[in-house]
């Protein structure tokens, strides 16, 4: 029997086994930022220790960035005080950073992939639960807690018990108008929110293969929301490619040399798993999120669940999803009217997801009732739209371009719901009150499915618009 | 944070329930009191939404109710602490007061989390729990006192095993829970590690000037 990527990655990185039993791994890559690094370097001063490894740690600014007015000083307090701890920490430790002024500067999981610091065969850690979006380069991305931000700081390595793996295999091919988001919401809507508990979900299979790299970090990045810290797709030709003249790739024979590390360190064709899963994507639809947990999603043409169809323990959970939305079981989830349309976040905010919302909306209008934004990932990003015209567009259709950072993703920053707006998002989380506001609503849906909620003012089936694309 | 090498074996004190499945960690903590650079303010905005309305009025909710001030130990049901890493949500909890935390099951990085603030997340079954929360819900006065050694908690006359993680009996009753610690004590083996890896030896980060 082969070994998979997992096992591979982890015998290379496993420096000894603590007292505790558990296994101490050494973190080939570091990302932080403001807000949960602060206090872990409050820590380390705390006990008079230094930062081990500054060169293999790296900081950008994302989820409190005013998106609209982006100059400094910015204008709620806290925020600039959170950005200036930030700079004050990375300049005395001497750890790189991507501010605002670097035109590197984005979300987190964005900017890692884009600058080809998160690579394939690396333990990655960031104290952010969506660290495993770095997995579809093949990496093995943690999410941590502050604590463990501290650890890698002084330490870089981290403690953790073993993780099973769970094979999901994606048969067939997406039909168009169907995107990686939707498989990754089918997956947690099938096997729960919780069904991934220490488990690394490893993706895979035809349709998985077939994806472009952008489609594959959309799938990673949620599987943390299926309960799997981990989650990753095997290192691939699209892999290569796609990190090929990358920033911090080595270039030349460097890269000759990745290439090798990079296909040894795949998951062989035999490899052992602990669990298998499998989803077809020839009959997968796009998908919504109507609760208030990611995995309460149906398909767009389903009805909403009736609670004594549900098992029982979904039951409890789907009675405080109806009282928090109001929506009504049996009622179908196409015609629901929203408020609001955000297009953006670690896991829909780059470029292929514009170009793609784009193309919905041009020559239409966002309906009148609807806010509508879009919100690059990374000032990268934003650039690339900016060079193929797509703030323009989306201008024209009524929806507002804004500068980059998490935004209406989480409620950190001005971006948020007012009162009990019901948002259409390509953004993770739906959880009460992560838009900012208490009683504010989230469905959640791929970009294009957000992009003609927008223009049709009430979730609609992107099937029905243009002839669309696929990834 | 004096305390930081110390043993636990045995925690004692009064509990409070919070019911529910599926109670994520933007609940616990929404994400805007997170811009702190400290953690010291936190333990007042514990389950905010839940607690105050959106004039500040209180709600009622466990954590508001004055029988329950002073608790030490938190009852919740399925997947607590799911969602967000934040430490934030364990922080809060802590800074209220909470020194274990006993549940049905936990989100992965929340129990660990957990674990690094010296707070132990302890399992017990859904029979097990709806006895404890029933118990303290009719009697808040009810001491608990929770043994890591023989892996039970004993509450007014109940008497409920729970379980433990190896790992976390082992460094809670050993004293290392302090991760940092125990990870400093193999900086060698750290740096051994480090040496054999292709992306540090082989190809290095390409790294631009400027
Ligand atoms: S976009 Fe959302 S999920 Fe992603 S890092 Fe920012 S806040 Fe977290």
């Amino acid at each position: 029997m082969g070994k998979n990527l997992l096992k591979k990655v982890w015998e290379l990185h496993k420096v000894r086994t603590l007292p505790s039993g558990q296994d101490q791994l050494y973190i080939g890559l570091h990302l932080i930022h403001e807000v949960t690094s602060p206090q872990a370097f409050a820590m380390l001063a705390e006990r008079g220790l230094k930062v081990l490894h500054p060169e293999r740690t790296f900081a950008t600014v994302d989820h409190i960035v005013p998106t609209d007015d982006q100059n400094r000083p910015f204008k709620d307090e806290l925020a600039e005080r959170m950005i200036q701890a930030l700079e004050d920490n990375t300049a005395e430790h001497g750890i790189p950073f991507f501010g605002l002024d670097s035109g590197l500067q984005g979300i987190v999981h964005i900017i890692g992939p884009e600058l080809g610091l998160s690579q394939p065969g690396m333990t990655i850690a960031c104290g952010d639960s969506h660290t495993s979006t770095h997995g579809a380069l093949g990496a093995i991305a943690f999410g941590i807690g502050t604590s463990q931000v501290r650890d890698v700081l002084a330490t870089q390595a981290l403690a953790f018990n073993p993780l099973k793996v769970r094979r999901i295999e994606v048969k067939g091919t997406l039909g168009s108008g169907v995107y990686s988001k939707d498989i990754i919401l089918r997956v947690i809507a099938e096997l729960g929110g919780k069904g991934g508990l220490g488990h690394a979900y490893e993706y895979g299979g035809p349709a998985i293969e077939a994806l472009p790299m952008e489609a594959r970090l959309t799938i990673c990045n949620m599987s943390i929301e299926g309960g799997a810290r981990v989650g990753y797709i095997n290192p691939d030709r699209v892999t290569f490619d796609y990190l090929k003249d990358r920033r911090f790739v080595p270039k030349g024979e460097g890269f000759e040399r990745a290439v090798q590390y990079w296909k040894q360190i795949a998951s062989d064709p035999d490899a052992e798993y602990d669990d298998r899963f499998e989803l077809d994507a020839d009959t997968l639809e796009p998908m919504v999120a109507w609760g208030i947990n990611p995995g309460q999603a149906v398909g767009v043409l389903e009805k909403l669940p009736v609670l004594s169809e549900l098992k029982a323990e979904d039951r409890e959970v789907a009675e405080v999803a109806y009282s928090h939305t109001r929506f009504r079981p049996g009622q179908p989830i196409k015609g629901q009217k929203i408020d609001v349309a955000f297009i953006g976040s670690c896991t829909n905010g780059r470029v292929s997801d514009l170009r793609e919302a784009a193309r919905l909306v041009q020559g239409h209008k966002a309906a009148a009732h609807v806010k509508a934004l879009v919100v690059p990932g990374s000032q990268a990003v934003a650039e690339q739209a900016e060079s193929e015209g797509l703030p323009g567009i989306f201008r024209q259709a009524g929806f507002e371009w804004r500068g980059p950072g998490c935004s209406m993703c989480l409620g950190m920053n001005p971006d948020v719901l007012q009162g009990d707006q019901i948002c259409a998002s390509s953004s993770n989380r739906n959880f009460i009150g992560r838009q900012g506001s208490p009683t504010g609503r989230t469905l959640l849906m791929s970009p294009a499915m957000v992009a003609v909620a927008a223009l049709a003012g009430e979730v609609a089936d992107v099937r029905e618009f243009a002839q669309g694309g696929r990834g | 944070m004096s305390q930081r090498t110390s043993v636990i074996r045995e925690i004692t004190g009064r509990a409070v329930a919070v019911r529910g499945n599926d109670i994520d960690t933007d609940r616990i903590i929404p994400a805007r009191y997170m811009k702190e650079l400290t953690f010291d303010q936190l333990g007042q905005y514990n389950f905010y939404d839940q607690r105050f309305d959106s004039s500040g009025k209180s709600l009622d909710h466990p954590l508001n109710d004055p029988r329950f001030q002073g608790a030490g130990v938190l009852l919740v049901n399925k997947n607590f602490g799911c969602g967000s890493s934040r430490e934030h949500a364990p922080q809060a909890l802590m800074r209220w007061g909470i020194r274990a935390i006993i549940g049905e099951s936990f989100a992965e990085i929340f129990a660990g989390n957990c674990t690094a603030l010296g707070v132990p997340t302890l399992t017990v079954g859904h029979g097990e729990i709806e006895e404890l929360m029933n118990l303290v819900e009719a009697e808040p006065r009810t001491e608990f006192r929770i043994d890591l050694e023989s892996r039970q908690v004993q509450a007014g006359s109940s008497k409920v095993s729970f379980s433990l993680s190896a790992s976390q009996a082992q460094v809670f009753l050993s004293g290392t829970w302090d991760t940092t610690t125990s990870l400093l004590d193999g900086l060698e083996e750290v740096q051994a590690t480090a040496a054999r890896l292709p992306y540090i030896k082989d190809f290095p980060y390409d790294r631009p000037r400027g």
